[in-house]
């Protein structure tokens, strides 16, 4: 069963778990800590060799994939720490890495 | 009651053969005078298969204390010891076990504090420690030290307190000293003790848990202290009904406060550890000349028995408290100021004053604690008014 923390805010002393304990596993899912970023990744797939380095290295498990193919970041747990675009080689054909960091609130790679 | 052997022994080994009994999973201690022996009984107990417990060698006591966080969090039940210097270098662990509310059971031989660097007795590092969220029994007695130690282990562990638990014993003068005693049988203390079940263990993949965890911006910190101290509160019966229960098991007598003479005093010394012996000492002495003395010892600090000490000390003429300990800058020392805050909602005000002594291991002789109680016998004829605090046996 799932811990129902809806309404913590709220609760008294004696309903938490003693000691600060989270009583169950993987909850951090369910935090969103995309507000803490100030630079988003982006990738251009035409650029994406698919080597799968920014999926092994990310810290926040924030690159997706699909079947074995990057598809997106999650942005509720990236938390624009630029590993991904730092590991990302650069392909030669392009001679840029397929992910740039970018400002937040900025839609354009490349725009500061 | 329990089969027991007679022994005669230091308060340290006696301390580690309780800890022995008690079965630890994990023992994580730095040596350091005078606890130094404890820890090296219970390695030899881990060379020589006589426990079970991981024993873990550490760095310092900083890392000591970190190591039964973490193995306490894990699901272990857990003891360490040590004094002094330290005690002092737990310091951030110690406010993170009663945080986390893992039951871990620490010895404490009581020494001073640096500087100038000194090894032997005084409170000043427990009482340093008083406010660390931590319940707090003190020995008179090699015997006290290990009958606290096996009773701390149902404390801490108890639903009802989940709090660490430090057992403080007097360096060098306790720690050293061969004194007899009473040991129980293995068995008994194992049964007395009992499995440990932890609430929330690390270890227990089955049901997944995390410790150590931020309470938030703005977030539940506050409520989390107000869970320790309603838990702490509820350590002081807890403690009386371990205590009640060890006392049948072993046929020896434990309360929070044990008064000798107290039915009827006149003149009463408060006082906590080893002294309490010596002042018992002069008060038969005194009883034997028409003096109708009393001595309260404080067995449990933390939580602090108000109540008891409230009840004992009601219609005493003139109280001394003697503190082993210094709160530079207060109006005296830390039990003083809570014996006098424990005092102040009686209707009849009672005469208290207050002595440090004994700091740094200084000698505690008879004629000391005579000299307390003919002050105490001046108060009550009217001849001398109570004073402020003073250093009694200072050059
Ligand atoms: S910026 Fe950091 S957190 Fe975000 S996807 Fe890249 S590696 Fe992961
Ligand atoms: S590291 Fe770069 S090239 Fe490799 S999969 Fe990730 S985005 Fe594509």
């Amino acid at each position: 069963m799932k811990w129902d923390i809806s309404r913590v805010n709220e609760w008294k002393s004696e309903e938490f778990p003693p000691g600060a304990v989270i009583p169950e596993g993987g909850n951090s899912h369910d935090y969103n800590v995309g507000g803490w970023r100030s630079e988003r990744p982006v990738r251009d797939d035409k650029a994406c060799t698919q080597c799968l380095l920014c999926w092994i290295f990310c810290p926040d498990t924030a690159v997706v994939l699909d079947g074995e193919k990057v598809v997106d970041f999650d942005l509720e747990h990236c938390k624009g720490c630029g590993i991904c675009a730092n590991e990302c080689p650069t392909n030669p054909k392009f001679g840029r890495k397929a992910i740039e960091m970018i400002p937040e609130g900025c839609e354009l790679p490349g725009v500061k | 009651m329990a089969e027991q052997t007679t022994v005669a022994t230091t308060g340290n080994v006696l301390v580690a053969e309780a800890m022995r009994q008690c079965k630890p999973d994990v023992m994580a201690a730095y040596p350091i005078t005078p606890q130094t022996t404890i820890v090296e009984e219970f390695a030899k107990f881990a060379a020589n298969g006589k426990t079970h417990a991981e024993y873990v060698t550490v760095e310092s006591e900083h890392s000591a204390m970190s190591a039964c966080v973490g193995a306490s969090a894990a699901g272990a039940r857990v003891m360490t010891a040590t004094c002094s210097q330290g005690l002092a270098l737990m310091w951030e662990e110690l406010y993170i076990a009663s945080g986390l509310r893992l039951p871990i059971v620490m010895a404490n031989a009581n020494r001073a504090l640096a500087a100038p660097i000194n090894i032997h007795c005084d409170h000043s590092d427990a009482m340093g420690a008083r406010d660390a969220g931590w319940v707090m029994l003190f020995a008179e007695t090699a015997q006290e030290a290990y009958d606290n130690t096996i009773m701390s282990v149902r404390i801490a562990e108890h639903a009802d307190v989940m709090l660490p638990v430090m057992t403080c014993l007097d360096g060098f003068i306790t720690t050293h000293s061969i004194d007899r005693a009473e040991m129980l049988d293995d068995a008994s203390v194992t049964e007395f003790v009992g499995e440990y079940t932890p609430r929330y263990a690390l270890l227990d993949t089955d049901k997944p848990v995390s410790h150590g965890n931020f309470s938030g911006l703005g977030g539940a910190y506050f409520e989390f202290k107000k869970q320790q101290r309603t838990a702490m509160d509820a350590a002081l019966s807890v403690v009386k009904s371990v205590g009640a229960e060890f006392s049948a098991l072993a046929g020896r007598p434990f309360d929070v406060v044990e008064g000798w003479g107290m039915d009827d005093a006149d003149v009463a010394i408060v006082v906590i550890g080893s002294t309490a012996g010596n002042a018992r000492h002069v008060a038969r002495d005194l009883r034997a000349k028409g003096v109708k003395a009393g001595v309260l010892k404080i067995r449990c600090f933390r939580p602090f028995p108000s109540a008891e000490i409230r009840e004992a000390l009601k219609g005493v003429k003139a109280v001394a408290v003697l503190d082993r300990s210094e709160s530079f800058g207060a109006e005296g020392g830390p039990v003083f100021l809570e014996v006098k805050s424990a005092l102040y909602d009686l209707d009849a005000r009672v005469p208290l004053v207050n002595y440090i002594y004994g700091l740094g291991g200084a000698d505690v002789r008879l004629e000391l604690i005579e000299s307390v109680y003919a002050d105490l016998s001046d108060i009550v004829s009217g001849t001398a008014a109570p004073s402020a605090m003073q250093y009694l046996g200072t050059r």
